[in-house]
């Protein structure tokens, strides 16, 4: 089946719409219309064995929800994720699903909350060892486990202690390890280091791409932090309300972005070394994803928005190198 | 003279295990109008510092000694009623999550009038028109209307003005702003940031920016210290502690910060973590994990001391030797 020519990872039109809807009896008294909240609408993307796409975005885009549901947390609305040539979604409802879950792995972003208090380090590591039945030998599992905390720079002792004893850079590395523990091709990563201080973020991104290097790892990495990301991918995605806005690699979204949301970002990124020079900062805030605008969900807050961007939605487009959804861009405006 | 003197602070935690110093002789001070950074990791003591300032320590933790003087005279001691005028008339808060800084049951506009009747000789009518100019000032569209508004009505980055609205309503000479925008997105961020430098400069209110945000600190302010472990590592002017850092903690800070003008293979890495209140090393507290280190390191530790234009606690610069 794998092949060595075809993205590893391959989304096309996926969609996720969650019901918020009041409940039934209030709907009925109060005469209240369903609501639809189109967390994702529409996101396609490739990602090459042993690569990283990056997903940024603020708040309330829909990066996590793309997350969840390329691990199979979510049942996607509409379209689908093709993992190694094969329908992923309808893979994960059957008994061979178990084999595709082993090779797609998750980290969260909340290292004091994806671990179990109550277990020691080496039961929490040990156990998709012992769910997907790879070890079945103590002996054994006590070794891999080792192993797997040296792998994430931690001490093979460590398994016998409670993640409480540990910082959260650490158990950051934990949750690492615990990915790890399948042997995974593809490990989606949910704002990793959002949690950690800067000096132990750097010590974690570091392992990250160690283990990329060491393991030919795939990563899906969400995060917020432009700077995070200009280090860590190849391939960057925007997201807004829902929808890819640019994605191109990371070169050439960092030096020429297109999209005037994507420039928008990159303005609003503190600069380090420039002391004391203003920002411009953005007027307007992200609209709320119930009641979106009409046509493209950016043109209230664009500066190069005509009557044609809040009236017709624009697709993503092919330029060179990059994928946009902008009208000025398509017409050349900017 | 200084609106704001920190002289040798120390804040204690008494436990039953001993005494644990949370914050160990940190001083420094804040010109009337200047905007301080002050910049650390998770428990470096930033906000602890905030809190002693504004007289917020939360029981057991007490001023062990040390002083605290704002325009020449001590808060530190204040009887807790006397202290109370002085928080919100004289010194305003800013703190990171904006909705727990709201009353969710009172709208702004009942918030901002208590506050500004509680400090100014002003009518309820006058506080009402103030409340609003307030609100506009702040960049609050609408603000006739949305003053009667509840903090549930209002998005992130507009509760932090409503918030910073608050904080402004008594005329303030000095405001600490703690986290101020370490909840709102990077857009929203940029907005807040510029409004509240704008706005002081304005009224030349003194601001204390506690941040963790490196980002932040250079684009906002006039002087930075970086705090580890409880102490002031370096204080100086922030672009050179940024370009030119003397002690090697904020060199090692600032180059595992990811930089967005830059590849690198790997980001540097200061390796351990910040020490337990209950085990700070002898010495420098930094000790352990610095690259430069001495045996007198880990015996005694340094002061601050001149280091270019900077002043640095490490014993690199202590001798006004070689750095």
């Amino acid at each position: 089946m794998s092949n060595a020519t075809q993205p590893l990872v391959r989304a096309t039109d996926l969609a996720k719409t969650f019901d918020v809807s009041a409940p039934w009896l209030n709907r009925v008294i109060e005469r209240k219309p369903k609501m639809l909240l189109k967390a994702v609408n529409g996101v396609s993307f490739d990602i090459e064995r042993g690569k990283t796409l990056a997903l940024v975005g603020e708040s309330g885009c829909g990066k996590s929800t793309v997350a969840r549901l390329l691990v199979g947390l979510y049942e996607p609305t509409r379209g689908g994720f093709q993992f190694d040539g094969q329908d992923a979604h309808a893979a994960f409802k059957t008994a061979e699903g178990r084999k595709l879950r082993r090779r797609v792995q998750m980290v969260f972003q909340d290292p004091y909350a994806s671990l179990n208090p109550r277990w020691t380090v080496g039961d929490i590591i040990a156990e998709p060892l012992r769910e997907h039945e790879i070890l079945s030998d103590t002996g054994a599992i006590d070794q891999r486990v080792g192993e797997l905390l040296q792998s994430v720079g931690l001490s093979a002792q460590d398994r016998l202690k409670f993640p409480h004893q540990f910082s959260g850079g650490q158990r950051q590395r934990i949750s690492i390890a615990r990915a790890l523990a399948t042997q995974p091709e593809f490990l989606v990563c949910d704002e990793p280091t959002s949690a950690l201080d800067v000096s132990v973020q750097a010590q974690v991104l570091n392992i990250m791409k160690d283990l990329q290097r060491k393991h030919g790892l795939t990563y899906l990495f969400i995060s917020h932090n432009l700077a995070v990301v200009r280090h860590v991918s190849d391939q960057v995605g925007v997201m807004y309300l829902g929808g890819l806005v640019e994605l191109a690699d990371k070169h050439t979204l960092f030096d020429t972005p297109r999209h005037p949301y994507t420039r928008m970002l990159l303005e609003a990124i503190p600069k380090m070394h420039d002391t004391g020079k203003a920002r411009t900062a953005v007027a307007g805030e992200v609209p709320n994803p119930l009641n979106p605008p009409t046509g493209c969900a950016f043109h209230p807050r664009c500066p190069h928005a005509n009557a044609r961007c809040s009236s017709e939605k624009p697709e993503m487009k092919n330029y060179t190198g990059v994928r946009v959804a902008c009208h000025a861009v398509e017409e050349g405006r900017i | 003279m200084s609106l704001l003197q920190v002289k040798n602070l120390v804040v204690e935690f008494p436990s039953r295990k001993g005494t644990l110093r949370a914050l160990d002789d940190v001083s420094f001070d804040i010109a009337p109008g200047e905007i301080l950074g002050v910049v650390g990791e998770s428990g470096a003591g930033k906000s602890l510092t905030g809190a002693a300032i504004i007289g917020l320590l939360e029981p057991p933790g007490r001023v062990g000694s040390g002083e605290i003087l704002l325009e020449g005279q001590r808060i530190d001691n204040l009887p807790y009623a006397q202290m109370r005028a002085i928080r919100g008339r004289k010194i305003g808060a800013i703190f990171q999550d904006p909705l727990t800084s709201l009353n969710p049951l009172y709208s702004v506009g009942r918030q901002l009038i208590e506050t500004i009747t509680t400090h100014l000789p002003l009518n309820a009518s006058q506080a009402r028109a103030r409340a609003i100019e307030l609100l506009k000032d702040t960049g609050i569209p609408a603000a006739e209307q949305r003053i009667d508004h509840y903090p549930h009505q209002f998005s992130g980055g507009m509760r932090q003005r409503v918030v910073i609205a608050l904080a402004l309503a008594a005329e303030p000479k000095l405001i600490v702003a703690d986290e101020p925008t370490t909840a709102l997105d990077v857009s929203i961020q940029a907005q807040i940031i510029t409004l509240l430098k704008t706005i002081c400069k304005e009224r030349g209110a003194a601001v204390m920016l506690i941040t963790h945000d490196m980002g932040v600190i250079a684009e906002t302010c006039d002087r930075v210290a970086v705090m580890y472990a409880g102490r002031v590592a370096e204080i100086g002017p922030v672009h050179d502690v940024i370009n030119r850092p003397s002690h090697p903690y904020t060199a090692g800070l600032m180059a595992c910060i990811p930089d967005m003008s830059q590849d690198r293979e790997n980001l540097h890495q200061i390796d351990g973590a910040m020490p337990r209140l209950n085990a700070i090393p002898r010495g420098c507290a930094f000790n352990p994990r610095c690259t430069k280190t001495m045996d007198k390191c880990g015996q005694q530790r340094p002061n601050l001391v001149k280091a270019g234009n900077t002043q640095a606690a490490c014993w690199l610069h202590e001798t006004g030797g070689a750095a």
